[in-house]
């Protein structure tokens, strides 16, 4: 990174949903979903080529309405879901569904790189993940290092698993989850824990943060005022099974234990304004990167509560703004990178 | 003298003698008055240089001095003539008169004579006479000696049933060795025999009463003496009295020890003695007799020098059980009302040890004695600090009360303020005067080096003050962090009443404390203390803390209403705006009841210069031309990507808004902070939510009439009028069918509303 140029791709609307494509294998790719009211949305698929430090695009139509949260398939690099806001008779809906892309993409994008912005090629609806009764996804989990046959959606206060069958052409609720309590609540995040053969959840609303048991649909951990406000975001550590991160309007960063929800384990408090994303590297777990409307992204080096602390990363305060980053260029510039067009584009 | 005058050689020659005399320098032999006077030279003199007149007149002048001194001379013999005459009659009547002595002397030799002869006959006569006398007198002290020998075992008798043992042990003792020298004689013996009896008896009287300890201190030590002088050995009765003086102090020291509450829970503080006459009690009863044991030890055995070291022991054993005793005691002292009474008790404590130093000097019991004052100093020290900590809880408390019964709460701030300071101060000040007492002149233990020095210093300066200031911070900062995840369980006006506090303790309070501190305590600073600007640098952090918090939560209230706000409706069907939302209103309402409140306790701050219609004409700047432009440009579907482009290029520029940042101690700084912090939050709803036509002029007349009253509060309108161009512009972005609302119906809504 120390002489490498930093790679910006500007995008021509505001966009809000990013993703990394964990199901490719042979490139650093990632999934960005546009936001725009008057015009056709768009996904962009953005290749970044860490050798040559550049980076591909290609543009895909999504003209159901605009993306406010966008999912890879894990097993499927051409698959891939969103949650979208669609304007109808001066209402608007918040849908979810699951998407293929077109088959020729690549091939048509690299012979003729300008013409694909002027024709793109459209998604091809695979199913909705909507029924009469539950409407409003938030977002949509795929659920991770699985066969691509089993996503969660989060809509109002219910949490959805859902089966896809016939190669995602079909999609029914196989169990479901409601969020009980006064008032009006609603999920606003989530995430699948990759731990415990996929059967945990993790949901944020309001300021609080609750697991979920995806065997039995129940409740099992509850961190009731997490956060002084908002829960934003959350993200599992990648190694440790216990330790969650979150993030909320109360601009701190905070690491749970699961298994003690009363105190957090530590809690970072560097950003100016509310923290809407946070993500861990996937390798090297003592790196967390939050991205707030302060306009600015922070990569945190938490080697103490690492799955590693006093590992091979003795060294690692003096390494950790140039060397480190280099060394981990797939996984932190993925991240780096995800955040910065998330937010220079929203800001 | 007769001689004198009779044998002058002349009258005249005396006459110029005597001048000349006068005049002894004169060498000039014509002088007629000098010594070497020339009557040859002085004639040819004359002759040669003299008129004949002047010759005469010379003569008849001489003659006539001749004349006058020849008059005087017959005056001189005539006198002397006479004394010669008295004289001479003088000793014709001294011869007549020696001769009659003569004769009485001779009379006195010869009565003289006589007497010596008579002496000598008569003593002569008296020495057969004298060497008689003597003899007899002799006899007679013998007889006497004989005879108070004879009787001295009835008298040791009697003696012995009026109990007079000293008397009998002081008769028997003078006789001891008479009769031991005349043991031989069968009299004597018979009498010595007796004697020993009777003595005998008397030491097992004696014996006995000392085996039954009953009697007193004194009584004991008498009959320790007098077993001394009966030649008793004396190690034994060292141990025998060492003994009972023990068992005597140990009923004192269980005395005592009823005296301490069994059990401190029983509720019945007034059946129990107070500390000081415990201590008066412990003084009296054993330190007295502790005193006592050891000066009269030290007269019994005072030959037995290495007793001393058995001394030591017994004393030190007693004393350390004495002092586990007094340390109890002063340990369920624990109410801090009256601290005269501990340092009195204490110090009594401290001047009755003192006899014991006197007396002991190589002891260490006066040094247990200091160390238990000391740490009964310390932990009053420490008591104080926790009694202050909950004073000050507890005011907190009452602020706290006050604050939430709502009459006049907003008036009373300043009062409150200043009323929570002021105790506080006068705390800290009676505590000070209490734990003053403790070096006061009259304490013998204040003059201790630990007292001059390390209490003041390390004890009261750091222990005690500085520990309250630092935990006055302290817990201000914990009010933000326990009440930053339960959402404000502190009222905001208590932040901003403490926020104030610190600050005050910052400027002022913490180095008036701290310069009454070392005054009153003549603090000589030999350890290193926690200097004054340290505190300060530590209440400024807290006042900082605290205002920010303030902010926060004051922001974070408005934040919800407003966010509440916008994300209840439903932004794409409703109606066209005909008034300003409530909820504005009610946000100007907050904002301004936040700046009344703000404003009593901090000063007004800096303010960049307005225009000169600040709620109208920037606005109508902000909301015509630019933003004209700017949805002119949005809306053409031609070109999107200027208006994005344009818009960042724009932000680049602008200076970046820090929402949660800092604030600075004055009204204008805190207000912006919450404004920002306010809008921002509307920001960010705004752009989740999707508008229809009259969704984006609703926010419009609403951001119109924020505009209207908002910019009075900050530092910095143009803030407020970027934020709220931001607000419109997010809107108008996020508006399915933007037609902007004219900005001359805008303001005729606004203030008609």
């Amino acid at each position: 990174m120390e002489d490498d140029a930093p790679v910006i791709y500007g995008l021509e609307f505001q966009a809000r949903a990013l993703t990394a494509q964990t199901a490719e294998t042979d490139a650093i790719r990632f999934l960005v979903g546009t936001q725009s009211l008057k015009f056709d949305n768009q996904i962009h698929i953005i290749d970044f080529d860490d050798e040559n430090n550049i980076i591909n695009k290609n543009v895909l139509l999504h003209q159901a309405g605009e993306i406010w949260h966008i999912g890879a398939s894990p097993a499927d690099k051409a698959v891939l879901t969103t949650c979208y806001n669609k304007t109808s008779d001066s209402r608007v809906v918040s849908c979810a569904a699951v998407w293929r892309m077109p088959s020729d993409w690549e091939t048509g994008s690299h012979e003729s790189p300008d013409d694909s912005a002027h024709n793109p090629q459209t998604l091809e609806l695979l199913c909705h993940l909507d029924d009469s009764a539950h409407s409003n996804a938030a977002c949509v989990l795929w659920e991770p290092m699985g066969d691509g046959k089993r996503v969660i959606s989060l809509a109002d206060n219910h949490a959805l698993l859902w089966d896809l069958q016939e190669s995602s052409t079909q999609a029914t609720v196989s169990s479901t989850a409601t969020l009980e309590g006064k008032g009006q609540l609603k999920f606003t995040s989530g995430k699948w824990s990759p731990h415990h053969n996929c059967s945990q959840l993790a949901t944020a609303n309001d300021t609080a943060i609750r697991g979920w048991d995806l065997r039995t649909m129940s409740q099992i951990y509850c961190i009731e005022n997490a956060h002084g406000q908002l829960v934003r975001d959350l993200d599992f550590n990648p190694n440790r099974q216990y330790y969650l991160a979150s993030c909320g309007d109360d601009c701190k960063v905070k690491f749970w234990d699961v298994r003690n929800v009363q105190e957090p384990v530590k809690s970072l408090e560097e950003h100016s304004h509310w923290v809407w994303s946070v993500r861990y590297n996937h390798s090297h777990d003592q790196l967390v990167l939050t991205a707030s409307s302060d306009s600015r992204l922070i990569l945190s080096n938490m080697v103490s509560i690492s799955s590693e602390p006093f590992g091979h990363l003795v060294d690692d305060e003096e390494l950790s703004e140039g060397e480190d980053n280099h060394q981990e260029d797939n996984q932190s510039n993925k991240k780096k990178k995800k955040v910065l067009i998330n937010y220079s584009s929203f800001e | 003298v007769l001689f004198l005058f009779v044998c002058s050689p002349s009258p005249c020659s005396f006459h110029w003698i005597r001048k000349a005399e006068e005049q002894p320098e004169s060498l000039d032999p014509c002088d007629i008055n000098g010594p070497h006077f020339d009557p040859e030279l002085f004639l040819n003199k004359l002759r040669r240089e003299c008129s004949l007149a002047e010759l005469m007149d010379q003569e008849t002048c001489m003659v006539k001095q001749i004349r006058s001194l020849d008059s005087d001379m017959q005056t001189l013999v005539y006198e002397n003539y006479n004394k010669f005459i008295s004289a001479t009659d003088t000793i014709r009547k001294m011869k007549n008169d020696f001769k009659k002595m003569e004769d009485e002397m001779d009379c006195l030799s010869a009565n003289m004579a006589a007497i010596t002869e008579f002496s000598a006959r008569i003593s002569g006569t008296l020495q057969d006479q004298h060497a008689q006398i003597t003899k007899l007198s002799g006899v007679h002290t013998l007889l006497r000696k004989l005879q108070f020998l004879f009787e001295l075992p009835a008298r040791l008798n009697k003696c012995l049933e009026l109990q007079a043992y000293a008397q009998a042990v002081r008769s028997h003792r003078r006789a001891r060795c008479v009769l031991q020298q005349y043991s031989h004689l069968p009299s004597f013996k018979g009498i010595q025999d007796d004697c020993h009896a009777i003595m005998d008896k008397l030491a097992q009287e004696l014996r006995q009463k000392f085996r039954d300890g009953g009697s007193s201190a004194k009584d004991l030590s008498e009959c320790v003496e007098l077993l001394l002088q009966l030649d008793e050995p004396a190690e034994e009765l060292c141990d025998k009295f060492l003994s009972h003086a023990q068992s005597r102090l140990e009923s004192d020291l269980q005395g005592l020890e009823a005296e301490i509450r069994p059990y401190p829970t029983i509720p019945s503080p007034t059946s129990n003695t107070d500390i000081l006459e415990f201590i008066d009690r412990g003084c009296n009863e054993f330190v007295s007799s502790l005193c006592l044991v050891i000066t009269s030890y030290q007269e019994l055995f005072i030959n037995h020098a290495q007793k001393g070291e058995l001394l030591n022991a017994f004393v030190d054993d007693l004393a350390a059980r004495y002092f586990s005793l007094v340390e109890r005691r002063i340990q369920e002292e624990k109410g801090v009302a009256d601290n005269s009474l501990l340092v009195r008790a204490l110090d009594r404590f401290h001047r009755r040890l003192q006899a014991v130093t006197k007396l002991l000097p190589g002891s260490a019991v006066p040094n247990q004695g200091t160390e238990i004052v000391i740490r009964a100093a310390t932990e009053r020290v420490k008591q104080y600090l926790s009694a202050l900590q909950s004073f000050y809880m507890d005011s907190l408390t009452d602020v706290r009360q006050a604050l939430a019964t709502p009459r006049d709460a907003p008036n009373s701030l300043p009062e409150l303020l200043s009323s929570l300071s002021a105790s506080i101060l006068n705390q800290i000040k009676s505590v000070l005067a209490s734990v003053h007492l403790f070096t006061a002149k009259d304490i013998t233990f204040s003059n201790k080096p630990y007292f001059k020095g390390e209490f003041c210093s390390q004890g009261v300066r750091e222990s005690l003050v500085v520990s309250f200031i630092k935990f006055v911070c302290q817990s201000s900062r914990q009010f933000c962090e326990s009440a930053g995840d339960k959402g404000g369980s502190t009222p905001p006006a208590l932040l901003l009443l403490l926020s104030r506090l610190c600050l005050d303790y910052e400027t002022s309070t913490i180095s008036y404390i701290l310069t009454l501190t070392d005054e009153q305590f003549l603090v000589q600073h030999h350890s290193p203390v926690t200097p004054v600007t340290t505190l300060c640098a530590e209440a400024r952090e807290a006042a900082q803390k605290l205002l920010n918090h303030y902010v926060k939560v004051q922001g974070l209230i408005i934040s919800q209403m407003l966010r509440k706000s916008v994300e209840t409706r439903d932004w794409v069907n409703t109606i066209e705006p005909r008034n300003v939302r409530a909820v504005m209103k009610r946000v100007v309402e907050d904002t301004t009841s936040i700046d009344v409140q703000v404003g009593l306790l901090y000063e007004e701050g800096v303010r960049k210069a307005h225009s000169s219609d600040s709620s109208k004409r920037t606005f109508s700047v902000y909301s015509s031309s630019r933003q004209q432009a700017r949805y002119a440009a949005s809306y053409t579907p031609s070109a999107p990507m200027d208006t994005n482009l344009l818009s960042n290029i724009h932000k680049l520029f602008s200076e970046r808004i820090d929402i949660f940042s800092s604030v600075e101690f004055n009204k204008v700084s805190v207000m912006t902070g919450i404004i920002k912090i306010s809008l921002k939050t509307f920001l960010e709803c705004v752009r989740l939510r999707t508008f229809g036509r009259y969704g984006l002029q609703q926010i419009q007349v609403d951001c119109h009439y924020l505009q209207m009253y908002l910019w009075r509060f900050v530092s910095d309108e143009n803030l407020v009028h970027f934020m709220l161009d931001e607000i419109v512009g997010s809107s108008a972005h996020r508006c399915l069918d933007p037609a902007p609302m004219e900005q001359s119906v805008i303001e005729v809504i606004c203030e008609r509303g």
